[in-house]
């Protein structure tokens, strides 16, 4: 047990050669295929020089692709919040019928392509959408707008929050709940006082993934914007316009933005894993 | 050993108690359990929510194909060019999750049984294809396995182009998956008694022997579950992919920048023509999953 070999090694009994070899290798294809994408973007932003990367932070179309970034973000995750809030609590707390069937819709939008989420929005409310003419005769634009952006972001996050919150609400008791209950609390004060300060890490993780993933999404929004600089685009989206342009400094600068966000949300993630000791989950 | 013999005494003293209940409650419709408030509130607004957002919506695109006619369909969704870009999807999300398979396994297994330096920040890294917004994917491996790359440059010289060519759908379809493969893995990895080991090595078995016949049949539904995954995940792929790809119709055009291309002609009948083909694949494949999942479970139950 004493033998050094034994540190690198936390079970098993496999030569040491064996696993440093398992290590290099590990760490080799972790460096190629991720590190090295993650490093270029930034050396790449930076290839042109600290002035052409702020200015290309600090250029109009940017700031509002920002800003229609963070909008879009902020309703969609406060909406699935909410919407992840009532479906575990009805899931957690009580038993109905369909209730698996609940779950498996939930995750629903995460088995379908960025793309055809997108679809569908422009089948709703496009000129020859369902809603489109409608639209239309009340002057209201959903699609290549604002609007559509937001909707669109709303389905592809759609999950995040409930996914994280159903399996770690089912696995708790109720009797602190119940226990409110008896002794009088209303049903706000029970949630806030009680239910919340258990659920606060769960919670948090799911708004991270949430957040991460609106803010980040491509695919969706970019069949339901428009492209309309200074409007429609989200950062994402601009981004892409920019490559297109053949402007890469511009492209990677605006692009190391969102690296950074990745590299904030893999941290703040990895912190509440070990904090709540809640398991990595995947996408 | 102790402890774990308790807490499965207790999941089946729970699982009675359950049972127990259940059987009390009978088969009413839509009954509550228990005592707290909030039941009507919190389905109500969540099945409202998800029929208006995901179900509603959904149903758009199946209520779109049925009103085209048949032979349209089968015209739109069989024709030359579609149907490259389903074996390229196709194979490259398979050639992907399969690269992943390999390489995650390995990853999965490091992490999850030894300590090296930087551990804990490889461990949080590969969660980055998730984390990193799929179009900033895609510039940086454009980028990267470009022919004055930092890869590129020294695989040009041997013949191998990445950039615009299918290889460079593979590598990006790579990229987005591994953290599927991983993140499915690694808890199996982990959860593996050490006794079980211990007992195949006490009986003389060598490290390669335990491995093959003790821990990998115990990974390998965990591992399909996470191939499955990921190749489910590159399927719809679009960010990472329409960069590094170079859209060449029949070589290099994946069947979601179709689905986008017909968009911008106005097609709209084609456009979801596509996206119901590629609707049914990836329902097809969540079933998979779930069925996986299952399996795994059971496993880990009967354990």
């Amino acid at each position: 047990m004493n033998s050094p070999a034994r540190q690198v090694l936390v079970r098993g009994n496999e030569p040491t050669f064996v696993r440093w070899i398992l290590i290099s290798i590990a760490l080799l294809f972790l460096s190629v295929f991720l590190v090295l994408p993650l490093a270029s973007v930034f050396v790449e932003a930076f290839a042109r020089g600290w002035r052409t990367y702020v200015d290309s932070i600090r250029d109009p179309d940017a700031l509002s692709a920002i800003r229609l970034t963070l909008l879009a973000s902020g309703i969609a995750v406060t909406l699935n919040l909410l919407f992840g809030l009532m479906a575990a609590w009805a899931i957690s707390r009580f038993s109905f019928r369909g209730k698996n069937l609940l779950i498996s819709l939930i995750d629903l939008p995460l088995a379908i392509s960025p793309v055809v989420s997108g679809l569908i929005f422009v089948l709703l409310f496009g000129l020859h959408g369902w809603f489109g003419n409608w639209l239309d005769d009340h002057n209201v634009r959903i699609l290549f707008a604002v609007p559509g952006v937001v909707l669109a972001t709303i389905f592809v996050t759609f999950p995040f929050v409930a996914r994280e919150l159903i399996p770690f609400m089912q696995a708790q008791e109720t009797e602190e709940e119940e226990g409110a209950l008896v002794l009088g609390a209303s049903p706000w004060r029970i949630f806030f006082s009680v239910t919340l300060p258990n659920i606060r890490w769960s919670l948090l993780y799911g708004v991270i993934l949430c957040s991460a993933r609106a803010m980040g999404e491509f695919g969706a929004v970019s069949v339901v914007s428009g492209h309309i600089r200074g409007e429609t685009n989200t950062l994402p989206l601009h981004v892409e316009i920019l490559y297109n342009e053949y402007n890469f400094a511009a492209a990677f600068s605006v692009a190391s933005l969102l690296s950074l966000l990745a590299l904030v949300t893999l941290v703040a993630k990895k912190l509440i894993e070990e904090k709540a000791g809640i398991r990595g989950g995947q996408a | 050993m102790e402890a774990s013999l308790i807490i499965r005494a207790k999941e089946e003293d729970d699982s009675e108690h359950s049972e127990a209940l259940r059987a009390t409650r009978g088969s009413t419709y839509l009954r509550k359990r228990g005592i707290l408030p909030g039941f009507g509130l919190s389905l109500g607004f969540a099945v409202t929510y998800l029929s208006l957002i995901v179900l509603i919506p959904l149903s758009a695109i199946f209520l779109k194909t049925a009103t085209m006619h048949w032979r349209d369909y089968v015209t739109t969704i069989s024709s030359q060019r579609v149907m490259a870009s389903y074996r390229l999807t196709f194979g490259a999300s398979f050639l992907g999750a399969a690269i992943d398979s390999v390489f995650g396994l390995i990853v999965a297994w490091v992490l999850a049984r030894y300590r090296f330096p930087g551990k804990r920040i490889a461990d949080a890294l590969v969660d980055l294809p998730f984390a990193l917004p799929t179009a900033v994917a895609g510039i940086s491996l454009t980028a990267l396995y470009a022919p004055n790359g930092w890869i590129g440059r020294y695989l040009h010289p041997l013949g191998i182009d990445i950039v615009f060519t299918r290889l460079g759908v593979v590598v990006a379809l790579t990229f987005i998956g591994l953290p599927f493969v991983v993140r499915s893995v690694q808890p199996v990895i982990e959860d593996i008694a050490t006794d079980v080991e211990e007992a195949s090595a006490s009986l003389g078995a060598s490290s390669w022997q335990t491995f093959r016949r003790v821990i990998f049949p115990a990974v390998f539904p965990a591992l399909l579950t996470g191939f499955t995954l990921a190749f489910a995940r590159a399927l719809g792929e679009y960010g990472s992919v329409i960069f590094i790809s170079g859209n060449m119709p029949m070589r290099t055009e994946i069947t979601s920048l179709l689905v986008v291309s017909k968009l911008e002609q106005y097609d709209y009948a084609g456009a979801t023509a596509i996206a119901s083909v590629m609707l049914i694949a990836s329902f097809a494949l969540l079933m998979a999953i779930n069925g996986l999942q299952a399996r795994t479970r059971k496993f880990k139950e009967a354990r």
